[in-house]
C-alpha cells in the first residue's frame, strides 16, 4: 500500500480523537481520546520512517509512547484524587481554575 | 495480500476509534481502545516496524489498558452525557473541519514519496536489534530522559492518588496514623501471639477522634474529613 493511505488513516483517527475530546465530559474518556490522537501521530511517524527508510521516526514513536504512558499515569491519578474528594467526575463541573 | 491486511487493520482501527468516542459506558470505551491498539499494531507491522508493534501490544494494550480498567472499576462510570451545550454540535464540526484541513495539507504537500511504497527494504529495518542500537548510541540522551520522566510520573501518580488530608501540615493526620485501636485487630505480631503493649492503652482523655484505619468515609467521626485531599 502507498504511504498516503497510512497517512489518511492517521488523519482520520486524529480527527476522531479531537472530536471526542470536545464532545465527551468524562475525564476518563477524554484521556482515552488523547490516546487516540497520540496513536494517530505515532502511525504518521512510523509511516514517514518507512517512506524515508530511516529508523529515527520509529525511535520518536517509542518516545511518544513513553510520554503517553506518563500522561495516562498522572491523569488517572488525578481522576482517582477527584473521586476521593467526592467531586463530580465531569469536566464541566470542575471549573474552579476557569478565569 | 498486504492490501487486504491493510484494509482490515485500518477499518478495525477506525471502528475502534469511533467506539471509544461513541460508547456511553467508559468500560466499553476502554475495550474499544484496546481493539483499536491491536489493529494499529497490525498497521505498524505492515510498515515494517516490528519493535514498535510489539511495544504497542505489550505496553499499551497490556499495561496501560489494565491501569484503565482498574481505575474505571474503582471510579465506576456509566452515568452522564446530557448535552454539553454548544460543544455538542460544534465539536464534530470542528473535527470535520480539521479532517478537511489535514486532507488539503496532505494532498498539497507534493511529497513524491507519499505516493510510493516507501524506500527499498533493508534487512534488519525496525528490528529490536537496530532500534536498541539507535537508543544506546545516537539517542542515548532521549532514552535516559525518558527513564527519568517515567520515574517522575510514577512518583507523581502515587502522590496524587495518595489518601491524605489537607495540603497544610495537620496534627490530626498524625494522630490518625498512630490512632489507638482495639487490641487483637490484626497485626502480624498479634498473629504470632505477641501482644503489642501500646495497643492496649486507652485513647487520651482529651477526646481525640479515633479514625477508622480502613479509611471508611461514612464511618469517619471527623465531620471535616473529606476523604482525600
Amino acid at each position: 500500500m502507498n504511504i498516503g493511505w497510512y497517512l489518511a488513516v492517521s488523519a482520520i483517527i486524529f480527527c476522531i480523537g479531537a472530536g471526542g475530546v470536545l464532545v465527551r465530559r468524562n475525564p476518563l474518556v477524554i484521556l482515552l481520546c488523547l490516546e487516540l490522537m497520540l496513536n494517530a501521530a505515532n502511525l504518521a511517524l512510523v509511516a514517514f520512517a518507512r517512506m524515508w527508510g530511516n529508523q529515527d521516526g520509529q525511535v520518536f514513536a517509542l518516545i511518544v509512547m513513553v510520554v503517553a504512558a506518563c500522561e495516562v499515569t498522572v491523569g488517572l491519578g488525578l481522576v482517582v484524587a477527584i473521586y476521593r474528594r467526592q467531586l463530580p467526575i465531569d469536566v464541566d463541573e470542575l471549573n474552579e481554575l476557569q478565569g | 495480500m498486504s492490501a487486504v491486511l491493510f484494509f482490515i487493520a485500518a477499518i478495525g482501527a477506525i471502528t475502534g476509534a469511533f467506539g471509544v468516542v461513541m460508547l456511553r459506558n467508559p468500560f466499553y470505551s476502554v475495550l474499544a481502545l484496546a481493539f483499536h491498539l491491536v489493529s494499529l499494531a497490525a498497521l505498524f507491522l505492515l510498515l515494517r516496524a516490528e519493535f514498535v508493534a510489539a511495544a504497542q501490544v505489550i505496553v499499551y494494550a497490556g499495561a496501560v489498558m489494565v491501569l484503565y480498567v482498574f481505575v474505571v472499576a474503582y471510579v465506576g462510570g456509566g452515568e452522564q452525557l446530557a448535552s454539553r451545550g454548544a460543544l455538542r454540535v460544534l465539536g464534530p464540526l470542528f473535527a470535520l473541519a480539521l479532517a478537511i484541513e489535514l486532507c488539503i495539507a496532505m494532498l498539497g504537500a507534493g511529497l513524491k514519496g507519499v505516493n510510493s511504497k516507501g524506500a527499498a527494504f533493508v534487512p534488519g529495518f525496525g528490528t529490536p536489534r537496530s532500534i536498541g542500537q539507535l537508543f544506546l548510541t545516537r539517542f542515548l540522551l532521549p532514552f535516559e530522559v525518558a527513564s527519568i520522566l517515567l520515574l517522575v510520573a510514577a512518583v507523581g501518580a502515587v502522590v496524587l492518588a495518595r489518601r491524605r488530608r489537607g495540603l497544610e501540615p495537620d496534627e490530626q493526620f498524625e494522630r490518625r496514623v498512630s490512632a489507638p485501636r482495639p487490641a487483637w485487630t490484626g497485626t502480624m505480631a498479634e498473629a504470632g501471639g505477641i501482644r503489642m503493649p501500646f495497643l492496649d492503652e486507652q485513647p487520651a482523655p482529651g477526646g481525640v477522634p479515633v479514625a477508622t484505619p480502613t479509611g471508611d468515609r461514612s464511618g469517619s467521626p471527623d465531620p471535616e474529613y473529606e476523604g482525600g485531599w
